[in-house]
């Protein structure tokens, strides 16, 4: 990471790359909601950060003033560039999500269901036994990226390519949009290849899927496809990789928790809502188009906005308890995969990966905790999650 | 008089984005169409059986998009 200025005032200055902030948000959080609920600072060339779930929503359904061209936060404003539908605005956006929805439907997602289920499995015959792993990379990183490579129709081999075209797009092009382009180009390229290949020859997979989609009778540009398929890339890797890591994260230092739901499988289902509600892994991000007030706070164009879900949920105001994890919590509303009309098109598939990873991962390793002589690191910037959890598996 | 009362579930379709959360929770009472958007199955009534599933729908769905309502 870049060397950066230490950051003095959260309301005034804050900075998600600050390691404080990437390291444990959460009290962070907690004062801006209590002192100065919307924050603002003039990094990013100016970017505001809602603590409030009230706000966060507001500003998510709000499509007039807040636009999506531009879904992260980074140092500079770099040239747009579009993935559809994520970076969409109305009315462009209801046919480019449309398009996508039958795919991502939870019948669709059971299809895929064995196959994540075998993947989990062969994972953890490599796994279990050894007294020892990493959680994040062993098991937590492999899962997306093997479902997702076969839906998409690209060779799971890729893996590791996929990994550092994300790691350079969500992480590295923060700071250094050199790198953000240069990764941005080789996946257009990547994907260019696949969607030629796939229109000479027919293939039972979402490219093929999407060279044979019509919107409104016409079919797709090789620019719209490309970008959808460069965000169903990014977005079905590292977002589910972040929420597994998070919940085995969890487990390994709650005991209570992870008997429990050995114990009593049923429980899975509230336990993954709430999981996504506590560690929630996606912040997106909007861009001021049309002066406004949300939150008795005067949004200007030209800034952006910290989008963060991650801190709706941990809203007391709307969740009790809400920095604690309550794995039979009721009633949960929370906004992990967004609001309003960007919901998350993969959250039936995320869910999917979720509740198998850890219930095949309960079965075989029923007790685990943290290895306290080796760091858990996290990611920084977009998407939150551990990149290495070293484990012990008793 | 709770005897005589006809409970019903109602999707606000334009609220909903296909989080499914309702569908999850009470399959017996939503359904959702080929986009993964909900509607109610049979007109939305609530046999009394199904009540708790219906508040826990209506309770857990993010955009605020499900009433129980009485008839």
């Amino acid at each position: 990471m870049s060397k950066r200025a230490p950051v003095t005032d959260w309301s005034t200055d804050f900075d998600h790359l600050d390691p404080r902030w990437i390291e444990d948000p959460f009290p962070i959080w907690q004062e801006l909601r209590q002192k100065c609920p919307i924050a603002h600072t003039e990094r990013f060339m100016g970017a505001y950060f809602p603590s409030r779930y009230d706000d966060v929503r507001a500003i998510a359904y709000d499509t007039e003033h807040f636009s999506s061209r531009r879904v992260i936060v980074r140092d500079t404003r770099a040239p747009l560039i579009p993935a559809p539908p994520i970076t969409s605005d109305p009315p462009e956006h209801r046919p480019a999500k449309q398009v996508l929805l039958p795919a991502f439907t939870p019948e669709a997602i059971d299809r895929h269901e064995p196959r994540t289920r075998a993947i989990c499995r062969e994972l953890l015959e490599q796994i279990a036994g050894k007294g020892r792993c990493d959680g994040a990379i062993d098991y937590a990183q492999e899962i997306p990226v093997r479902v997702i490579a076969q839906m998409l129709g690209v060779p799971e081999q890729d893996g590791n390519l996929f990994r550092k075209w994300i790691k350079e797009i969500l992480e590295i092009g923060i700071t250094d949009p050199a790198i953000l382009m240069r990764a941005t180009g080789e996946m257009q390229s990547y994907f260019a290849e696949k969607i030629a290949a796939r229109r000479a020859s027919q293939g039972d997979d979402l490219i093929g899927y999407l060279v044979n989609a019509r919107i409104e009778g016409r079919p797709l540009a090789d620019d719209h496809i490309n970008g959808t398929l460069r965000l169903l890339l990014i977005a079905g890797i590292d977002t589910t990789w972040s929420a597994i890591g998070s919940c085995l994260w969890h487990l390994a230092q709650r005991a209570e928790d992870r008997r429990r739901l050995t114990a009593e499988p049923s429980l899975m289902t509230s336990a993954v809502e709430e999981f996504l509600r506590a560690y929630a892994p996606v912040t997106m991000a909007r861009e001021v188009v049309g002066e406004t007030q949300i939150g008795g706070c005067t949004f200007k164009p030209g800034h952006m906005v910290l989008l963060s879900f991650p801190a709706a949920n941990r809203d007391p105001a709307v969740f009790p308890d809400a920095d604690r994890v309550v794995i039979d919590r009721t009633q949960n509303r929370h906004a992990a995969f967004g609001l309003g009309i960007h919901r998350c098109v993969g959250s039936n598939l995320a869910r999917m990966e979720i509740r198998v990873a850890l219930s095949e991962w309960l079965v075989r390793i029923p007790e685990f905790r943290l290895d306290r002589y080796l760091p858990v690191t996290w990611s920084e910037g977009t998407v939150r999650g551990p990149r290495s959890l070293p484990l012990l598996l008793d | 008089m709770t005897a005589t009362r006809l409970l019903k579930v109602r999707v606000d379709r334009e609220r909903c984005q296909g989080h499914a959360r309702c569908f999850a929770l009470a399959p017996e009472l939503f359904e959702l169409d080929e986009w993964g958007n909900a509607r109610e199955r049979d007109n939305g009534v609530v046999t009394p059986a199904l009540e708790v599933k219906a508040r826990l729908a209506q309770s857990n769905c993010p955009e605020f998009a499900i009433d129980v309502v009485e008839e």
